[in-house]
């Protein structure tokens, strides 16, 4: 990593190494993709007890179905996710998907052997419906009207999908963070649908610290003057400072002290100091980029139902708290992935998980890779996590093709 | 197919729970899944070995046994908790007697004996820390920082109250020879022994 970034290389993700790594191996892309809509007639009932009488999922997909139909996964989006995790949408696309490091084929997620499908999930802002959406009901956007949603909700939403699509089973529902939560839920939920759930740098349930950071979110956002109470479409405003400072906080919580100091030091933009409060330090520089930069692509209100969504996962909830009891339900085999310097959802957390797992007498593997990137290391290409996550996945080619 | 794998299958009752501790490449498990259905899960602290049970599509849980013991696991979850080679490598070899009969009914553990005859031979002529093909390693760097003998095992088992159910010793071969069952402590290289409560 370079130790003076320049301001103009910065990526979305917090690593320029996964850019670069995607441009080493254009050759291992699932090229350009287009992706797809699929609307919902069928109103879905909501845990919150509201009703979406209509929606719509955008999609993409990419590698082959086989004759049995037996060889599809399911991509599960992270916070700021979308449906785009791999290849191009154009041949001017600078960037490929967010996840094009682990799914291509040769990589993890070879699409040489599976069918891989990716969505944007409901309440998100890059095409499926939610807060920034047309409200048919009254013609006009969502914005703070949009139902809450959950993981189950979404895990619903997809089962869907896949009638949709007339997968009956999935080889595979994987997601890091976010992503692995719906991996997990699904397992508990569609048992008879899943063969195997890999859940990298996740959590059964977010601690009182990780919903503090949330909540520090949220007021960044719902305090910016411009937000309007969410109804900032009508009033042609963008909460951009709010949804900045949320997107900063956030951005600390996905990297760790090791790669922010390995990374940026107490390096300086400038020769000396100007003893003055405008940026001065390279991360002050690195992380106003990445707020500015976020805020002008992602919607606030999604953000916010984001974050809620974390919040009120907890499927041990419904049973005495007991997580043990929760994962009887599941009958696939669990892959369960963490970082080592991960302290937005620590080792300790999936350790737990997959003890509950073993006590619930669940096939499970776990690895704990050993990653100075913190949270965003699930993004990142590092050596052990590639060959460990491909041995597993080969498993499940073998498995099913 | 490892020898003393073996001694060890005829002692794991079918369709039981099996804990391994140091599972390596999770050639044990996967041949008492295969042999005796099983369900088994493997814990593991090296990287290589744990990649290779994922390609066995053995349970393995990457978990370093001297830093986080086994306190995550719920007492007598398991059938069967075997340790095979790796006594001798832990930080606290008592405590993980405990701790492997508190999770499960029956233990199974191997490890080779420091009284084996050529080692005595090797300190008493050499006056030096016995190495062989068994334990090839040099005294400041071993990863077997508690030998023992068949008898300090045994005397550690009568202190703790644990039983001896079996005991079956072998040569380097894993051969059974009538000098290793006549004076096992002497002329054993390697014993298997089945534990409880």
């Amino acid at each position: 990593m370079p130790n003076s970034p320049d301001k103009n290389s910065f990526d979305i993700q917090s690593d320029d190494s996964i850019a670069e790594h995607s441009k080493s191996v254009a050759q291992q892309s699932v090229g350009i993709i287009k992706p797809e809509t699929v609307q919902f007639n069928q109103p879905l009932k909501l845990v919150c007890g509201k009703t979406l009488e209509q929606y719509e999922l955008v999609y993409e997909t990419y590698g082959q179905l086989n004759d049995k139909r037996s060889n599809a996964i399911l991509i599960c989006h992270a916070l700021s996710g979308d449906h785009h995790a791999a290849g191009f949408h154009s041949a001017e696309d600078k960037k490929p998907g967010w996840w094009d490091s682990c799914i291509g084929p040769g990589k993890p997620i070879d699409t040489n052997h599976f069918f891989v499908v990716s969505l944007n999930n409901l309440g998100g802002c890059s095409g499926s419906t939610g807060p920034n959406t047309v409200n048919p009901e009254t013609g006009e956007l969502y914005g703070p009207d949009f139902p809450i949603i959950t993981v189950q909700d979404w895990v619903e939403s997809q089962a869907r999908l896949a009638d949709v699509l007339k997968i009956d089973i999935w080889a595979a529902v994987v997601g890091g963070s976010l992503g692995g939560m719906q991996a997990l839920a699904w397992s508990l939920n569609y048992p008879e649908r899943i063969k195997h759930a890999v859940v990298i740098a996740s959590t059964p349930k977010l601690t009182a610290q990780n919903i503090a950071f949330n909540e520090i979110s949220r007021k960044a956002i719902t305090s910016d003057p411009d937000f309007n109470h969410g109804h900032y479409y009508r009033y042609n405003t963008i909460p951009s400072k709010g949804l900045m400072l949320a997107r900063m906080i956030g951005h600390i919580t996905y990297l760790s002290d090791e790669s922010m100091g390995e990374k940026f030091g107490r390096d300086l933009k400038t020769s000396a100091f100007n003893f003055g409060y405008d940026v001065e330090f390279e991360v002050e520089s690195y992380l106003n980029y990445q707020g500015e930069r976020f805020s002008k692509t992602f919607d606030a209100n999604t953000y916010l139902l984001m974050t809620r969504v974390l919040d009120y996962f907890d499927p041990a909830a419904d049973f005495d708290g007991s997580l043990q009891k929760a994962l009887e339900a599941g009958k696939c085999s669990y892959f369960v992935v963490s970082f080592s310097s991960d302290w937005r959802f620590s080792p300790e957390r999936s350790e737990q998980l997959v003890a509950s797992m073993v006590k619930a007498g669940k096939a499970v593997s776990y690895a704990e890779i050993d990653s100075p990137y913190g949270h965003d290391a699930f993004l990142i290409p590092t050596e052990r996590y590639m060959a460990i996550f491909s041995a597993y996945m080969k498993r499940i080619a073998k498995e099913v093709n | 197919m490892r020898a003393d794998l073996n001694l060890i299958e005829p002692w794991v009752k079918p369709n039981t729970q099996v804990l391994d501790l140091g599972c390596g490449d999770g050639t044990l498990l996967a041949h008492l899944k295969a042999k005796k259905n099983v369900n088994g899960y493997g814990l593991e602290i090296d990287e290589q070995q744990i990649t290779r049970c994922i390609e066995k599509g053995v349970n393995v849980i990457e978990h370093d046994l001297d830093a986080r013991g086994l306190s995550q696991f719920a007492d007598q979850q398991f059938d069967t908790v075997i340790m095979t080679q790796a006594l001798q490598a832990i930080r606290r070899p008592d405590v993980m007697l405990d701790e492997m009969l508190r999770l499960g009914r029956q233990g199974i553990v191997t490890f080779p004996n420091f009284g084996y005859w050529r080692c005595r031979h090797y300190l008493l002529w050499h006056g030096k820390m016995p190495m062989s093909k068994t334990l090839p390693h040099t005294w400041y760097n071993t990863p077997n920082i508690h030998l023992c003998t068949f008898k300090d095992f045994e005397v550690l088992c009568r202190q703790k109250g644990i039983k001896i159910l079996n005991r079956t010793v072998v040569d380097a071969d894993f051969e059974q020879s009538r000098f290793a069952l006549m004076w096992p402590n002497l002329f054993a290289e390697f014993a298997v022994y089945r534990i409880a409560r």
